[in-house]
Parts: structure tokens; sequence; C-alpha cells
């Protein structure tokens, strides 16, 4: 067991001379974790422009002469909705003609040749719409003001007695009107009004943002259109396969390439860094087929010898060991616990997962003598800027990436840049030619940065009427910012592996008061890299937390609901988003026969949630999961029915992982290399999911990733329900039970 | 060899053992149909071979020569097959790279099960899509064979109960 760092697969580092600005404000908290700054730098020549057109009313609007409305955004699109969203809350203060808008994706140069004038790229930890909402509606707002005021010059009139509806521009007293494509051109030319003096519609006054439109994106996903990076063909291109150490930490000794020399369309091998070999050839699949017959010795490294079970005993270790490792300490829960009436007691495990996005990890590079340009399914297009840089030495000013639309994201691709870093390496070897490195799906799942691996002890204290009055957590196990972002682990807390049980509301605060409460973590790293996976630690912190309340229940013999309840009065928006549930579910309301019920509600990125789940168990273990229920408060909703999409795909996501998946470790590496032996949740396993949205309308949360930590504690205490057994270890599969 | 894709006569000079998806996508140079897992287990690269619904990262290109080949840009001329049209009235493609197998699955389905059942559904649709558009795309199916009517499916997805504060 070592923490293990090896510089080839360590979050993207730059650092810059000149006068810098730190990027990636995502590393706070639960996004993606990033450690690199960028210089501002006047604008070098012979790199990508600056995108300043002469019909940009301000950056984030473009208005055509046929009245077409551009909206920018630079956050990245991974089918969550975003680009839709954000051009909602832009349209919405624009008052232009919903039908008539399109979306442009400025690149990571042109956003740092204009000092970040579009704001952060980084599109993780479910900020994409909470974190641009303001500035972006501003840039609408500033838009509109500047298209009148061009209106009210034309026609010689105070502003104030112009009205717009759609894109036309009224003169209220002689009813007048024009297009906003006709006066563009003059508002491109006035002074905007100061942004932040603006007074934003309310949510109640909203036509465009609040609705289900469609999305934007959808038209070329439906007729094999659409172009993801890994579809990308460009003159000369030349493609890509690698082969990375199967062991983490190991090297490449020796490869012998005359074996494959000769083989069709083989135009080299490239080592790429110490534990990575690749094959370019003029398609991938002979790149592909080539560096299988490749001989490649490997150095295994100091970590050949480890196995899930040694894995395992280290973290049960965790689970015992002295040593200051407590995070919220209220009254004295150990004491608590010892001296009560009755104990409950349990040990929850969970697994190494996979994040799987359906397109595997690829980019395409071109590095020339002194420019360099990328083509990246990026969640973090600055990230991917800053790496292609620094592995091709082409000055910043130089390089350019243009954000692809990711076929799936899911935290995998943020951060790290590795692909990039990679793809760049090989293509330094084919000066000016395309090089598009595409990763095999057994390489995409042998070499992730995995959801971390981790073990709970939960004890707790209830006195003789069955209230809760002792809560003691310990998780054991890798941490995220120990892999990717040491300098977030403040004074030796590692906080973000304890995801959900905060004591701070806005984030992923814990909805229980409970009057000796202790929660603590013990960092136990392994050599296998971990990485944000949507919804990160809220997954297995919403399982332990959740399942374990319900335990407590049982033992108080009390409803589950109402256990609940009755700790839950100082958490009024964790309360509401239950009874929402437990209303629309149902709850309490009796099931056919063989039907049970289960409930549970967490908090993360920013959002409220709670679900219920009705299961039924045959006596051998198959469970079906026929409905579930969520509440969700993401304090507004820019798009109804696209917030149900995410929670709808984060049941898919989190009844496979639950049920499912499992990453293990034998002799070093990962043993699952493919979906037959690492099986995802099919069509055939979803039950009907229904929502309830209850905006409180006094912050902006996250859409994305917080219901994920709801699904599977809903399920597991329905089984529990079902059953009379809480299932405590993940996934269930390799515990008899099976998802139909 | 020649390839018969969406009506088109391509002569390839391609490895035998090269599997379809990659001569399509490589050298045919259609990348609608998609590389999820190389194994025949994802779906992602589903088309239709002689109408019949086929993996085709598992077939080796020779299996396929002079034969009737159809891929997602060979479905319709203009995004008009039904179940094209269900896909985009109910928006169903989240980040879209496994849509286009999702979308040959379903055509397949209902060209032999014109009105599929939740269990027809259940056994025919075993693609896999990491986004979670479980729901959607049963919703697709059955919008695209007369089962349910489109602006009820839609209404659903868009009433967000919400109660407001």
């Amino acid at each position: 067991m070592t923490n293990s760092l090896k510089s080839t697969r360590k979050a993207t580092s730059f650092v810059a001379s000149r006068r810098k600005f730190v990027l990636g404000t995502a590393a706070v908290g639960s996004g993606l974790a990033l450690g690199f700054t960028l210089p501002t730098y006047a604008w070098a020549e012979g790199a990508t422009p600056p995108l300043k057109t002469p019909d940009e009313v301000d950056v984030w609007v473009v208005v055509k002469p046929d009245d077409t409305c551009v909206i920018r955004f630079v956050r990245s699109e991974m089918g969550q909705g975003t680009r839709t969203g954000l051009a909602q809350l832009v349209a919405e203060e624009l008052e232009c003609d919903w039908s008539k808008v399109t979306t442009q994706a400025p690149t990571a140069g042109q956003n740092i040749a204009r000092n970040r004038v579009w704001g952060s790229m980084a599109t993780g930890g479910s900020r994409g719409v909470r974190e641009s909402q303001d500035y972006v509606r501003r840039g609408g707002a500033v838009a509109r003001m500047m298209l009148l005021q061009a209106a009210g010059d034309l026609w010689k009139v105070p502003v104030a007695e112009l009205s717009v509806n759609k894109g036309v521009i009224t003169h209220t007293k002689t009813n007048k009107k024009i297009s906003y494509g006709k006066v563009a051109d003059a508002a491109a030319k006035l002074n905007p009004p100061d942004a932040k003096s603006i007074t934003l519609k309310k949510p109640q006054d909203w036509k465009i943002a609040g609705t289900s439109v469609h999305k934007l994106d959808t038209a070329d996903k439906v007729n094999g259109k659409k172009v993801f990076a890994i579809d990308l063909k460009l003159p000369n291109m030349l493609c890509a396969a690698i082969k990375q150490c199967p062991v983490f930490g190991g090297k490449v000794v020796s490869y012998d390439e005359s074996k494959i020399k000769s083989m069709r369309g083989v135009k080299g091998v490239v080592k790429v860094n110490d534990a990575t070999v690749a094959v370019v050839a003029d398609t991938w699949w002979r790149a592909k087929n080539a560096l299988e017959n490749l001989p490649i010795d490997w150095d295994l490294g100091p970590n050949a010898k480890v196995s899930s079970s040694t894995i395992s005993s280290a973290l049960s270790e965790g689970l015992e060991a002295q040593g200051d490792f407590w995070q919220r300490k209220n009254g004295d829960a150990p004491a608590a616990i010892t001296s009560a009436a009755k104990k409950v007691e349990a040990i929850y495990t969970s697994t190494f997962v996979a994040h799987c996005t359906m397109e595997p990890m690829n980019c395409v590079v071109k590095v020339g003598a002194d420019s360099a340009f990328a083509w990246v399914p990026t969640q973090n297009a600055e990230a991917s800027l800053a790496a292609l840089s620094e592995a091709s030495g082409v000055p910043l000013g130089k390089c350019d990436v243009q954000t692809m639309d990711l076929g799936g994201g899911l935290g995998r691709r943020g951060g790290t840049q590795d692909f990039v870093h990679q793809a760049v390496a090989i293509a330094k070897n084919f000066p000016d030619t395309p090089i598009k490195l595409v990763w095999s799906r057994e390489e995409d799942m042998t070499h992730d940065y995995y959801r971390p691996i981790s073990k709970a002890k939960m004890s707790a204290g209830l006195d003789d009427k069955g209230n809760l009055v002792a809560l003691s957590v310990r998780v054991s196990g890798q941490s995220i910012n120990a892999y990717l972002a040491p300098s977030a682990i403040k004074n030796n807390k590692d906080t973000r592996q304890l995801q959900g049980f905060y004591a701070e509301p806005g984030d992923a605060q814990l909805g229980y008061t409970v009057p000796n409460l202790l929660t603590e973590y013990v960092m136990r790293n392994t050599h296998v890299p971990v990485g944000p996976w949507r919804g990160v630690n809220t997954n297995q912190n919403g399982i332990y937390m959740e399942c374990f309340i319900e335990e407590c229940a049982k033992a108080a013999g009390r409803d589950s609901l109402e256990f609940r309840r009755a700790i839950m009065s100082q958490h009024p928006k964790h309360l509401a988003v239950l009874d929402a549930v437990a209303k629309k579910g149902d709850w309490g309301k009796p099931l056919p026969p063989g039907m049970h019920r289960g409930i549970a509600q967490f908090m993360g990125y920013g959002s409220y949630s709670a679900a219920t789940a009705e299961v039924s168990v045959s006596a051998s273990g198959e469970v079906k999961v026929h409905r579930m229920v969520f509440a969700l408060n993401s304090g507004h909703f820019v798009n109804p029915s696209q917030v149900k999409a995410q929670i709808e795909g984060s049941v898919a996501m989190a009844l496979s992982s639950v049920f499912n998946e499992d990453i293990t470790i034998e002799n070093g590496q990962v043993k699952e290399q493919n979906f037959t032996t690492y099986p995802l949740a099919r069509l055939k396993n979803i039950p009907k999911v229904e929502c309830v949205l209850v905006p409180s309308y006094d912050f902006w949360g996250g859409v994305g990733e917080p219901t994920i930590c709801v699904v599977g504690p809903a399920v597991i205490n329905a089984i529990f329900a079902a059953t009379g057994k809480l299932q405590r270890e993940l996934p269930l599969r390799k515990h008899g039970l099976t998802l139909i | 060899m020649e390839l018969n894709v969406n009506g088109v006569a391509y002569s390839v000079d391609v490895e035998p053992d090269m599997p379809l998806l990659w001569a399509i996508r490589e050298v045919v140079g259609l990348t609608g149909t998609k590389y999820g897992c190389g194994v025949a287990q994802c779906g992602a690269c589903s088309l239709q071979l002689n109408g019949e619904l086929v993996r085709s990262c598992s077939i080796p290109v020779s299996a396929a020569a002079g034969q009737k080949i159809t891929t997602i840009e060979g479905i319709s001329k203009d995004t008009s097959h039904a179940v094209q049209k269900a896909w985009l009235a109910l928006d169903i493609p989240q980040c879209g790279y496994c849509q286009s197998g999702q979308i040959m699955a379903a055509v397949a389905l209902l060209k032999r099960v014109p009105k599929p059942s939740d269990a027809d559904i259940d056994a025919a649709m075993s693609n896999i899509c990491r986004c979670g558009t479980y729901q959607r795309i049963r919703d697709g199916i059955h919008v695209a064979a007369g089962q349910k009517k489109l602006d009820d499916v839609l209404k659903a997805y868009a009433n967000s109960n919400a109660t407001g504060v």
C-alpha cells in the first residue's frame, strides 16, 4: 500500500513565470481536482485569434441580420443539458425568440486571450448552471439593454418607451417595430451598461427558463451526424492505440518493434511515457491490432502483489486504528453509545467502480514546430490547454483546445487529462500530423480513476424510548484528494471523503441532529488511481448513513419516516424533500403482496434529495425495482424535463453500481476488462421513475449528481423490508441478490 | 471487396478480418455507428445486415461483403423514420453516443413486433446507455408504435409537480 503519485497519472500541473491567475476553482469541494495556473498574456501572432466579432453585442450574444441569436457558452456538454440550460437563462434576459437560438463554444485559448471573460470552463461537481447562472443572465440582460438602446437611438425616442417580445422591439406610442437583427450592428458599438447593477427577472416571471424546451443539440444525435472527437477525420490524420502497464506503478522495460513493423498501415511505435507504449497506424483498428501483437516486457513494480483482499484488510485495520481522525465531534458519542439503552453497530463496505463512459478516452492532437491544437472531449478545456502546452513544450499562447461534446463524462474527463498528455507525447513524433488517440474499452476499464473504495463502521445508541442519542461514523478508505489534489487537504483532515456528513449548510450537510455525534475519516490509500465519479463520495456515504439509520429505526421498533423526522426538525429543507417524497411515494399506504418499500434522504452538490423505492425479492434473490419516486430541491429549475432526465439517469447509474459493479484487484492489476465481467444496468433493470420538484427559490443547487446518493439506500432499505436482512456489502450481486 | 452500405456500393481494400464496424467507420467513413466495447456487449455498433440487427464490432468485414448493410445514416433520408421522430419529439438522447445503436435496435424491434409490450422491449433492448435514458427509450418505442400519445408523455416530462414555497 503506497500513497502513489506517479508522474504520468497525476493531475495537470502547469506553472508559469508571468502574472498568474488560478484556474479550476472547482478544486474546492467535490469537483474536479486541479492545481494549475495559467498566465495572462498578450495575444501571440499565429495562434487562434481571440473570439471577438463585430456583430457581438456582448461576449455572450451575437445577433445575426436574420435575427438568429448565437449564445456562447464555455461549459462542456456531456448529455447533462448544460448547453441548453445556460442558453435558456441568457435568452430569458435577452428576450429573444427561442426558436432562433443557436450556440457557439469558444475555445480555451479564446477564453484565456480575453482574460477569461466567459468564466470557468470546468464542468463538474454539478456546477455548470448553478455557478454560471448569475453572470450569464446578466450577459443576456446587458445585450437586451444595448439592443433597446440602439433602437431608441435609431428612432430618437427614450428607451423607456420601448418594449420587446421575442426579439422584436416595439415603440409603444407609435407601434413601430424592429427586430434585433436590424439593430445588432449599432448595438454592438455602444458602451455596455454596468452588468452588476441590473435587476434580474424573478423566476415567477420567466418565460423560457423554467420551461421544458427541447435540447438544442438533439437532432444530430438521432441520425448519425453528431461528430464526437472519436469520429474526427482530419487530412493526413493517423491513429494511435495505447497499452499501459497492467499494474499501476509498473514500467515498460522493452518491446520488439520488429514483430509488427511490416504489418499493414503501421507507421511506428512510440514509448509514450515510463509506463505506456503506443502503436500509430493509418487506421485505429490496425493500430490496435498491431499493438496486440507487439511483445512488451513490463517491470510490474512494487504493487504486483496487491490484491482486493490485501486492500480489504488494510481498510478493516483503519476501522480499528487509534489516532486523531475526527472531523465532527458533538458531545461524547462513544461514551453515550456505551451507556445507551440499546446499541446498534454495523460495518459497511463498498468497492472501486469504473466510469465506463460509452465513448472511451480519446482526443485528437496536432503538434507543429511552434503551435499545438487539440480537439478534446473534456470536462475542463482549460485543463486540457495546460496539459497540451506542458506536454508539447509549445508556449501557451500558441496552443489551443476545442472542446468536443463528450460521449459521457461522469467525472472521468476533468482534472486528470492523462489522455491529452499521452496524445501529445505521440504527436511530437509526427510533426504537423493530427494524431487521434483512442483507448480500447479494455484500457479504459483497467486504467480509470476509480470511485474510491471504503468501509464504514457505524455505531449508534438509542434511549429507552428508541430515540437516537448518539451516532458514530468512521470511514476508512482511499482519498481522492490525496491522489489528485493533496493541497486540498487542510490540517491533515480530508473532509471530502466525508461528503454528506458536513455540519455546514449549503453543500452536503447531514440532515440529522444527534446530541452525541462523532464523524471520523481514516485515510487508507492504495496504488489504484481514484477520482470523482458522478456523485463522488455521496454514493457510498449516502448508503452508509441512510441504511444505518434504517437499521436504527428497526432496532427502535419505529417507522422509517417517523424515526427520521424526529431528528430533522433543525433541517427544514432536508425535511421538506423527505415529506414531499413520502407523500408522492405513498409512504405508509399498503402495497400489493410481495412488494416492499424503502425510503432515504441525503444531500450533495448544494441540493436536497429524497427517494422511495418499491421492490419485490424472489426466493432465489432476484430483485425487481418496480417504482422509484424522487423529491429534489435544487433551489431553482431551469428545465424541468431535463432535471427529470438527470434524475432518471442517476437511477440507472446508481442501480448499476449498487447491484453489479465491482473493480477487483489481482496481482496489482484490475481484473475486469470489459462489460462481460463488469456488467452495467440495462433497460429491463430500470424502474418507473417519478419526480416531484420542490424548488424553494432561495439558492441555486446542482442537478446532475444530487439524486444518485439516495437511489441505493432507498432500494437497499426496501430489500431490508422485504427480507429482514440489511445488505451491508456492495455490490449486491456478489451477495446473492440479482437485479432483474 | 465490395460493401453495399445504405444503397451505395463501396469498393474497399481491407483485411478480411477487419471488423465490419471499423471498415464502416474508418474506410467507408460513416461514423454514426459507434465503438463501445468491441465484444458485442454494449450494442453501440448495431446495424442491419440483410435486414437483421447485428453488432458490427464482432463480425468480420468479409462476412458482410456484397450484402445489404444499413447503418443509422441509412434508415431514413431526412430523419423521418418513426423511431427517429419519436426520439426527437421526446428529446431522448443525453450524451447521444449510444443512441445510434439504440435507434437501430428499436427499429429492428418494431419491424419484428409492431406493437411491442414492455416485456418485448425489455427483451429486445439490451444496448447499454450509461447516461440512463432507458425510461425515455421505452416511452419512445411506445410512441413510435402508436401505443402512447406523444402529448401525454411530454406532459408528464414537463409536469414538475412543483409545490413551490
